[in-house]
């Protein structure tokens, strides 16, 4: 779960990390306040949980209140990447002298916490790793043993700024107690910024939580219910229904238990020259319920234009699923071609169930998504 | 032999009455697999299909000294403690079939079974079947049948799809295992293949591998340095998966420019494993090249 700068930016501060001096404003009146509360040029920041918000438009410097009024009125209309502002970080202009880039991340290989730090910050890690790999310096932490002196001691002077060495050891410490506390898959600030005054202030703020963490965080879970930043609505109503979901460009809805066989299932459609429009993973076991659900989100998608739905039966049981399915024909009566593969547990008994509802089935997953991907574009022509 | 899990084996089942503990307990008994002993706090004393019940793993292992090995269906809350127990306990390997555990209880519980030289499978994975042998795990037994292929996957379905393409070409599997779809696991793709090349029934090894993480990088490079003597073919799913998006696993996600279908098949061909197109093409090409 992506927290939102705002949010970060108070977690960093609470963790005696500086922050620029800010407020959140809701509407254009309250910006116009905080900027006059902060007496100077400000930075008004979209609360938006995307990345790219600065080439997209959405933070902008003002120089007075009146400014801040007119420019939060034009964000506050703004949609970027798709997603409305709904809240402004009106902030201090920092006057900065250096960027710099820190973050705690988990290393999946190394199976250890690890610290990226950078002399140069501002631009996105991913392009500086690319272009400057030795501009980046790797710290791997042991969760078992924490951070060590000597681990920090490498940071900073890899950053540059022994002079600053008390600033920046806090600032460090605090990273890994942010991310123990809140269970972190990362903490980052690009950039940390240096001032004219001589101070290290995390000018930008990131945090992500692991989703699956979030039940010892229960102030954040309630929030990653109700919105769920970049998800779109199909997204969140087949997560309502606990299916693992993903929307995409295309136009066969791909239906599969387990994600290895979904994301095969995805592949095999673009293979054989069709789009998948979307990633549905009924999980481990489905009743038929559960499949009936399923199937009712790809018909009722605009988008979707023809049904694969391929099924080996683990613990998933083959006449479950030729039950939902027929449950979902009857109940959504929206005519879309559905072409399906089942295989497994109870084989017999569900192909049997499909055969007198008058549906056919195939018996390789190969076989399947080929004929879908031309039934679908027998139906776009 | 088979590696990981054979006619030695005999399981702890944590989580044991639990609904999936249960079902899978009495799915592994009627395969054939050693169960000793389950546990779940609160409720020693009960039976499950006849397997004793303890309230602690130490109970269990005092009782029957035999036990050496754990799977556990611990809910994800309390997956990471169920773990530590079985650590404690010495128990070697511990199959983790939860999904959702936190990653900061992973990353803790992975460092500490390495340190203890004891072998962590998953979390959320099938576990590992060694057919005619044992399975320690939730994989549907019919598939599989005894032969000369090692199969080591991220994926459950997908797995038992490809298993069963090689069980209808003839080929047979000496062992699979399913490591996780998660981004911290125990195993990994080099230790389970180092394992293969030692074991004698296994003549040749399937990589299954997704997006995410450089797992399967790191095997190419490990088999470009130090070379196998096995052949090793492979399939990554996930190639039309967009970035920034997870894809059921929690392991399966396109993040921070790492981690792309086209790195890892890149990667493998660079370092002379075949990487199949389709999943079915897997028996083929493993026929093929045991066969040469």
């Amino acid at each position: 779960m992506k927290l939102h700068e705002f949010e970060a930016k108070k977690i960093f501060s609470e963790h005696g990390i500086p922050v620029p001096n800010g407020k959140v404003a809701s509407n254009p009146e309250e910006t116009e306040e905080i900027a006059r509360e902060i007496g100077k040029p400000v930075m008004l920041k979209s609360q938006v949980l995307v990345a790219g918000r600065g080439k997209a438009g959405g933070i902008i410097k003002v120089k007075n209140p009146e400014g801040a009024y007119t420019t939060a009125k034009k964000l506050f209309g703004m949609k970027i990447k798709g997603l409305q502002v709904k809240k402004l970080l009106v902030e201090e202009e920092l006057k900065i002298t250096k960027e710099l880039y820190l973050s705690l991340t988990v290393d999946r290989s190394a199976r250890k916490y690890v610290f990226l730090a950078s002399s140069e910050g501002g631009m996105e890690i991913e392009k500086l790793a690319a272009e400057k790999p030795e501009k980046i310096v790797k710290v791997a932490i042991n969760p078992l043993v924490g951070i060590k002196e000597f681990q920090v001691r490498k940071i900073i002077q890899r950053m540059g700024l022994q002079e600053y060495f008390k600033q920046v050891r806090g600032i460090i410490k605090a990273f890994k107690e942010i991310a123990s506390r809140y269970d972190c898959e990362l903490v980052e600030s690009n950039p940390l910024v240096l001032t004219e005054e001589r101070e290290i202030v995390a000018a930008d703020a990131r945090i992500i939580i692991d989703d699956n963490s979030l039940f010892r965080h229960q102030q954040f879970q309630r929030r990653f219910e109700e919105e769920r930043g970049e998800m779109t609505q199909l997204e969140l109503t087949a997560l309502k229904e606990g299916f693992s979901y993903v929307d995409l460009e295309g136009s066969v809805g791909v239906i599969a238990n387990g994600a290895g066989l979904t994301m095969a299932s995805m592949d095999l459609v673009a293979k054989f020259g069709g789009k998948p429009a979307n990633f549905l993973d009924i999980g481990g076991g489905a009743s038929a319920e559960r499949v009936r659900k399923a199937v009712e989100i790809q018909l009722r998608n605009p988008k979707v234009r023809g049904v694969l739905v391929n099924i080996l039966g683990g613990i998933t049981r083959c006449d479950e699923v030729a039950k939902g399915l027929i449950e979902a024909l009857e109940e959504v009566k929206i005519q879309k071609p559905i072409i399906i593969r089942m295989q497994g547990t109870r084989e017999e008994e569900g192909r049997k169930i499909l055969k007198e509802a008058g549906i056919s089935y195939l018996d390789t997953m190969e076989e399947a998504a080929k004929k879908i991907v031309e039934v679908v574009k027998g139906v776009s022509d | 032999m088979a590696i990981l899990v054979d006619e030695s084996t005999r399981v702890l089942v944590q989580g044991i009455t639990g609904s999936e503990g249960r079902f899978h307990t009495k799915v592994m008994l009627d395969y054939g697999t050693k169960v000793v002993a389950g546990v779940t706090p609160g409720k020693g004393g009960e039976k499950v299909y006849g397997v004793p019940v303890y309230n602690f793993v130490e109970e269990a292992v005092e009782e029957h000294p035999e036990i050496n090995s754990s799977i556990v269906f611990v809910p994800a809350k309390f997956a990471a403690d169920a773990v530590f127990e079985a650590i404690e306990a010495k128990l070697n390997p511990i199959v983790v079939i939860t999904e959702h555990i936190p990653v900061s209880d992973s990353l803790e519980f992975v460092n500490y079974a390495r340190m203890k030289g004891i072998k962590i499978i998953g979390p959320n994975c099938p576990g590992a079947i060694s057919p005619g042998k044992t399975k320690v795990g939730i994989l549907p037994a019919k598939l599989f049948t005894k032969g000369g292929v090692g199969i080591v996957s991220r994926s459950g379905t997908l797995t038992y799809e490809i298993a069963d393409a090689i069980t209808k070409a003839k080929l047979g599997q000496s062992t699979c295992v399913g490591i996780g779809g998660d981004p911290i696991i125990g195993l990994d793709f080099i230790e389970v293949i180092k394992m293969f090349e030692k074991d004698p029934e296994t003549k040749g090894v399937v990589i299954i591998g997704e997006i995410g993480g450089d797992m399967e990088e790191k095997l190419a490079e490990y088999i470009t340095k130090k070379g196998v003597t096995k052949p090793v073919v492979a399939y990554i799913a996930g190639r039309t998966a967009p970035p920034g998006k997870r894809m059921g696993h929690a392991g399966a996600i396109v993040a921070m420019g790492k981690g792309s279908a086209e790195s890892k098949l890149e990667a493998l061909k660079e370092a002379g494993v075949p990487v199949a197109e389709i999943p079915s093409q897997i028996a083929e090409l493993m026929k093929r090249t045991l066969t040469q």
